[in-house]
């Protein structure tokens, strides 16, 4: 044995002669602490400081060196604490998310990046920003004054799903500003809402800002428990058979396991699902298989790695059956049948006007066919629940889930119990875009928490997310459009094939919205739509954000630009020409009553292109030139860069507001008023990185004139709010919105009378303001009035159940929908006719959101949908072959990073809706909507080639260049 | 089941070898782990009983001028060696591939032993080092020998390095008077984001003429290779529109590019091969000036 070596290793010599004195140990020193620990064998950096130390604010994201989330600075280098063993960090320094800020008596005072994050908006569900601040605080160490360039360069591999990208540059900017100078921090630069509101139409910060910025937010994978078992859930791993027998006896005999279950030990209900219950908790022996990701058995054990090597001693036979790899195969005849029902999921029909009459009016017709892609939400936190069995003999469920009364049904029902006993405790939620409203681990982390009567917690790997969870529906959508010479739309006609995949989740309602906005936002004599939402063998399809309508409106658009050549027309023209104004009937038979600003998102959005267009050409040509008169669509070439060709692209949208369709569509909040002043308001709906709990913190404000900070948000909780129904279809400002702010209306009238009688005043006189009520000369504090309504035996909080109004089923004509917001947007592509790469330089946005609620909120909104738009043209394509996943790591499905980021120009239109809070609508879905065809556009525009499949590939653009 | 039972941190080179013949097997060199972590964890590969971590190992750590080479040691994070003002001066390529690998984490522990070892045929790092003309220092129990950097593969993914064999470092010539190197690669940002080719040159300019030149392209086949034939076209030419499609075309003929799914058709990756070369020849060209 070599001395040197033994001294050079001291890890090692216990192992390394045999003799087991020592256990290797590591010394770290963590945000100034120092540590003494054990070495345990196989730990990463992230698991020693989340499961040791319990400084969870280092996120995980992917587990795979892809994301970002686990960064932390090791020695005063940004690392991926994912991949970075623990014993290698011996002797080295180590800062985290939790050492930034400075703790002293006074409280926490944030580092000036964690306040410039916060103060820019930067912060939306919070998942990524500790590994972009600690990415960001390690480039700022080193160059104090970074340009945009090396920003976006460093933290190129720091993926944020909700987008903020420009929030995120500017607050490092303004930051490093700070750190430079001192000076206080340079604020955002956002444009307040034109409104005469005190609170509505400002830019406020998230209540759980702060927390995310420093790493006390709690998601759900950081709580533990008390005897927490860990679960795992065997998979199929084959697209379509019969399950013929499966053994887990080794693997209940594993030492570890507490408890292993199948189909067979289910105690209630054996499928799930949000409207049609076709999707089993598990598969039994017996039974279908109908995809990769379907659920065999599950085992809950003492630790993750006896749960993860149980499911490697399970053995499954199958009796494997052809597979439906596309919906069009499974419309055919002989395609194997899926389920009972049959293959189709649902034919979903609009019908206006005479078709053919239509058509025969028409002097151009033109028909073409489009194909969009499954695509995954990959929000950046995977799914986590964790069930905890109460004393009392109920169910607490910790998840981060976008329908939690959904979720309480669906657990109850699993576990055969009445809903009440059920209680989903939600949790911060690092992004849902729509994936998190079918059931995940819930049922199954209860059912062993019931077996085994201790807390369990079930974590998908970003591996089993990407398998498991409904993705966006691949579609094939066929549009035929015809128009007079002079560009006014005569007839259109579409037919969608959606890829529902294997089980219904919300695909019927996803492919509705398809179908009903698949004619774009025009008015049309004459219209008819058909759409076939197929089972197959891929993983199911479901929400997500844009509802279907992100792939119609990509086939339509598309359509649009082509009319457009055909009749050597503006594209902006034709638009605005057909585009639904007030007065005007939607396909389905809607007439537009009020707040239509799409002709406003046109022309903001043109001038501004044509503004953008005068700015190049002065600071490229000096002396002016001549003015250009080519449209603002021409192609132009690039100084320098003969290779390369840029141009603008253009495309409008729509999207409903609401459930519609006849949903009773309704939310119910509470707002209660308590003893030390403070305000509360209460409703089971989501907050995902939205925003929704500033919202409802901001309305609650306004309406009782109390300061922001006097008003907590209490969220996703079934036991302690009321029921808000689900967070999809951007309908929770609207009609979540309006409960607390009808129940805001209610408190301040009952607190008014109250008060009104006391002081012998009329209750109009009576003035909410500054966190006081005025009365009769007196200013009495929230705390005041408490004690006033108590004593006179006055309830101190109001419940609303707010209805929004009624709406008619498709088929039916009338108002299918009780709001829509309108959109349009340009995007300026640069394309390299070498090889045929597509950069996104500039993209100007406008959406008619009715009122601007949070103008801050509002721009990570915007940046974020258009950033989802924009992966969706370019990035974005989850793969299946023949019902296998190939897109199963994040390393092969690519999100849009920093460095993809255009220039985003935001433009807020509000046509105030009569019946929104203040007049708002939705806007979770419409701001990213239009950027996919606006890109696509440009692409033509620019080398005069046409996508009709997305993503855009590259090589097929250089062949149709060369061709 | 754990990755790994047992984490040495040799300090020298003769420790990390005798690790790796003496500990209890498999044994597997760790460097910067971005390769290797991820096999593990997702089960490429079998877990082992120790990692032999060769950061720590000075002789792999060092980066200097020794002699008439420019001396980089295997472990050296590839962030370091991308900001070293001695290989920005005598290897562009080597900075230019460097900067291009993984985001700003992963070069902060990637090291180029490791880009090397893993044996990919179109690792950036190496691509370059083979363009820049490295020989790999490798050391076994036997003792220390300088090889060609293309002998060490022998298939994708499968390195030549024998299990008790350490890279301990690289060196390359040092840049003359009119010489120059660069880099440049071409990925797939749609989709499947993965590259699809990249190319790696170095060239001696005699005035109007290229005196000598070495190309690497990576995926060329199944291992690396360089690009002999289009090499003798060009030695001793003038840069011209002629010169280059001859090169072009003899690069064309002695290359095998794939179709690989997702990600690029062979015929793709020969447009861009051409795209590439007249690129990268063009930078390395005026550079040499
Ligand atoms: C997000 C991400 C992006 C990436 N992008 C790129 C990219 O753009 N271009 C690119 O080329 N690569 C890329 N990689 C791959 C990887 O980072 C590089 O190949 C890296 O250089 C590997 O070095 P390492 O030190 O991390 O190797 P390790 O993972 O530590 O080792 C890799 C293999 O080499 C062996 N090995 C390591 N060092 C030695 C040595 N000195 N002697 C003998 N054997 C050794 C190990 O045993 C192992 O088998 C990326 C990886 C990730 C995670
Ligand atoms: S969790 Fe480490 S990079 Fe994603
Ligand atoms: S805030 Fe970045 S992922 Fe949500």
């Amino acid at each position: 044995m070599n001395e040197g070596m033994l001294a050079a290793c001291r890890h090692e010599e216990a192992f390394y002669r045999g003799t087991m004195e020592r256990q290797p140990q590591i010394s770290l020193t963590v945000n100034g602490q120092l540590y003494q620990l054990p070495a345990v064998p196989g730990e990463t950096l992230a698991d020693l400081l989340r499961k040791r130390l319990r400084l969870t604010g280092t996120k995980i994201g992917c587990n795979e060196a892809e994301c970002g989330a686990c960064t932390v600075v090791v020695d005063g280098e940004p690392v991926l604490s994912c991949t970075y063993p623990a014993q290698r960090a011996d002797g080295k320094t180590v800062l985290t998310i939790e050492g930034l800020a400075e703790r002293g008596d006074e409280g926490v005072k944030l580092h000036p990046l964690q306040e410039a994050f916060v103060e820019h908006g930067a912060v939306q569900c919070g998942f990524c920003i500790p590994g972009q601040i600690m990415t960001s605080h390690a480039l700022l160490q080193r160059n104090p004054e970074p340009s945009s360039d090396e920003i976006r360069r460093a933290l190129k591999d720091t993926l944020c799903r909700c987008a903020g990208y420009p929030s995120i540059e500017s607050a490092i900017q303004a930051a490093a500003h700070t750190l430079r100078t001192g000076e206080p921090l340079p604020p955002p630069d956002v444009k307040e809402s034109g409104d005469g509101h005190r609170v509505i139409g400002h830019s406020h910060i998230r209540p759980d800002a702060i927390q995310k910025v420093t790493g006390e937010a709690i998601f759900t994978d950081d709580l533990v428990f008390e005897g927490m078992l860990h679960a795992r859930v065997k998979r199929a791993g084959v697209p379509h058979a019969i399950l013929r027998k499966l053994d887990v006896e080794q693997a209940r005999a594993l030492p570890g396991v507490v408890a292993v279950l199948t189909a067979e030990d289910l105690p209630g209900v054996h499928n799930h699902g949000l409207i049609v219950p076709d999707w089993p908790i598990m598969v039994g022996v017996g039974e279908r298989v109908r995809y990769v990701g379907d659920a065999l058995a599950i085992v809950a054990a003492e630790s993750e790695a006896a749960a993860a090597a149980a499911l490697d001693l399970m053995t499954a036979e199958f009796e494997e059956l052809p597979v439906v790899s596309n919906p069009v195969q499974a419309r055919r005849p002989d395609a194997p049948v899926l389920h009972e029902s049959g293959n189709l999921l649902k034919h979903i029909k609009v019908r206006k006007g005479d078709l053919e009459a239509g058509f025969a009016a028409a002097d151009v017709i033109l028909e073409h066919t489009f194909h969009t892609p499954t695509t995954d939400h990959a929000f950046l936190e995977p799914e986590c629940s964790v069930a905890v069995p109460t004393e009392d003999g109920r169910m607490e469920v910790y998840v981060g889930s976008q329908i939690p009364y959904s979720d309480r049904q669906q657990v109850a029902d699993a576990l055969g119990w009445p809903h009440e006993r059920v209680h989903i405790v939600g949790q911060l939620m690092g992004g849902g875009f729509g994936g998190k409203e079918d059931i995940a681990g819930q049922i199954h982390a209860a059912l062993l928490a019931n077996a085994t009567g201790r807390p369990v917690k079930l974590l998908f790997d970003r591996h089993e997310s990407l398998i498991v969870h409904p993705k966006r529906h691949a579609t094939r959508i066929r549009v035929k459009l015809g128009a007079t010479k002079d560009g006014r739309l005569t007839a259109v006609e579409t037919e969608l094939y959606g890829d529902s995949g294997a089980y219904a989740s919300l695909g019927e309602k996803v492919m509705g919205r398809a179908t009903t906005h698949s004619v774009g936002p025009y008015e049309i004599p004459d219209a008819r739509s058909d759409c076939y939402a197929m089972y197959t063998n891929n993983p199911p399809a479901g929400a997500f954000r844009g509802f279907g309508v992100t792939q119609s409106a990509f086939a339509v658009e598309s359509m649009m630009d082509m009319l457009a050549e055909t009749l050597d027309m503006d594209p902006v023209a034709l638009r605005r020409k057909n585009a639904l104004r007030i007065g005007s009937t939607t396909s389905t038979g809607q007439e537009l009553r009020e707040s239509v600003g799409l002709l406003e998102c046109i022309d903001k959005v043109e001038a501004e292109v044509r503004r953008l267009i005068k700015q190049d050409e002065a600071s490229h040509r000096p002396q002016g030139g001549p003015d250009s008169v080519q449209s603002i669509f021409a192609p132009r070439p690039v100084p320098g860069a003969p290779h390369k060709r840029r141009a603008w692209g253009f495309s409008a949208a729509f999207k409903n507001t609401g459930l519609g369709g006849g949903a009773d569509d309704k939310a119910g909040a509470e707002v209660h008023l308590f003893p030390d002043g403070k305000l509360e308001v209460r409703t089971s709906s989501a907050e995902l990185g939205q925003g929704l709990v500033t919202v409802l913190q901001m309305i609650v404000a306004e309406e009782l004139g109390a300061p922001l900070s006097q008003v907590n948000v209490l969220v996703m909780d079934t036991d302690l709010t009321p029921d808000g129904g689900p967070t999809t279809a951007s309908r929770q400002t609207y009609v979540t919105g309006n409960a607390a702010r009808l129940a805001a209306q209610s408190l301040r009238q009952a607190i008014a009378s109250t008060l009104a009688e006391k002081y012998d005043q009329p209750p109009e006189q009576i003035i909410f303001a500054d966190g006081t009520v005025r009365v009769g000369g007196r200013s009495l504090p929230l705390a005041e009035v408490y004690a006033a309504m108590h004593s006179e035996g006055r309830q101190s909080y109001a419940v609303y159940e707010y209805r929004a109004p009624a709406t008619k089923p498709l088929g039916q004509g009338g108002d299918m929908h009780f709001a829509f917001a309108f959109a349009a947007q340009a995007a300026e592509v640069e394309v390299n006719t070498l090889t045929g790469e597509v950069r996104v330089l500039r993209i100007v946005a406008a959406n008619d959101v009715g009122q601007a609620v949070n103008p801050l909120g509002l721009k990570g909104q915007i940046e974020g949908g258009v950033m989802m738009g924009l992966g969706n043209a370019l990035t974005e394509q989850f793969i299946v072959e023949d019902g296998y996943v190939v897109t199963d790591r994040l390393a092969r499905y690519r999100i849009p990073s920093i460095v993809q980021t255009p220039e985003i120009i935001p433009i807020v239109v509000e046509h105030p809706t009569s019946e929104g809070p203040y007049g708002a609508k939705g806007i979770g879905e419409i701001v990213s909507i239009p950027t996919t065809p606006a890109i696509t556009n440009a692409i033509y525009n620019a080398v005069g080639v046409r996508v009709d499949s997305l993503p855009v590939d590259q090589e097929k653009i250089l062949q149709a260049i060369k061709a | 089941m754990n990755l790994w039972k047992q984490y040495l941190c040799p300090k020298n080179v003769s420790d990390a070898l005798h690790a790796l013949t003496s500990a209890p097997p498999p044994v597997s060199i760790i460097a910067g782990g971005t390769d290797l972590m991820l096999d593990l964890q997702q089960g490429h590969r079998a877990p082992v009983h120790t990692l032999v971590d060769v950061t720590d190992v000075s002789e792999m750590k060092a980066l200097e001028i020794r002699g008439d080479e420019l001396y980089v040691g295997a472990a050296v994070p590839i962030n370091r060696v991308v900001a070293s003002p001695l290989v920005q001066e005598h290897a562009q390529a080597l900075v230019e591939a460097g900067s291009l690998i993984g985001g700003p984490q992963v070069r902060n522990v990637a090291t180029l032993g490791g880009n090397v070892a893993h044996a990919l045929p179109a690792a950036d790092g190496m691509i370059a080092l083979v363009a820049l003309d490295a020989r790999a220092v490798v050391a076994n129990p036997d003792g220390e020998r300088r090889v060609p950097l293309l002998d060490l593969f022998l298939g994708p993914g499968k390195s030549a390095l024998q299990p008790d064999e350490l890279l301990v470092g690289f060196c390359l010539p040092l840049r003359a008077p009119h010489q120059a190197s660069a880099f440049e690669r071409i990925m797939r940002t749609q989709g499947v984001a993965l590259p699809i080719l990249n190319l790696a040159l170095w060239l001696a300019r005699d005035d109007d003429r290229i005196a000598d030149v070495r190309i690497a392209v990576g995926p060329f086949g199944p291992t690396p290779r360089r690009a002999l034939a289009a090499e003798d076209v060009l030695r001793g030419q003038p840069l011209t529109g002629a010169v280059l499609a001859q090169a072009l075309d003899a690069l064309l003929g002695e290359a095998r590019f794939r179709t690989s799914a997702y990600r690029a058709t062979a015929d793709y990756r020969r447009h861009l091969a051409g795209v590439l070369l007249q690129d990268v020849l063009q930078t390395a060209w005026q550079r040499a000036e």
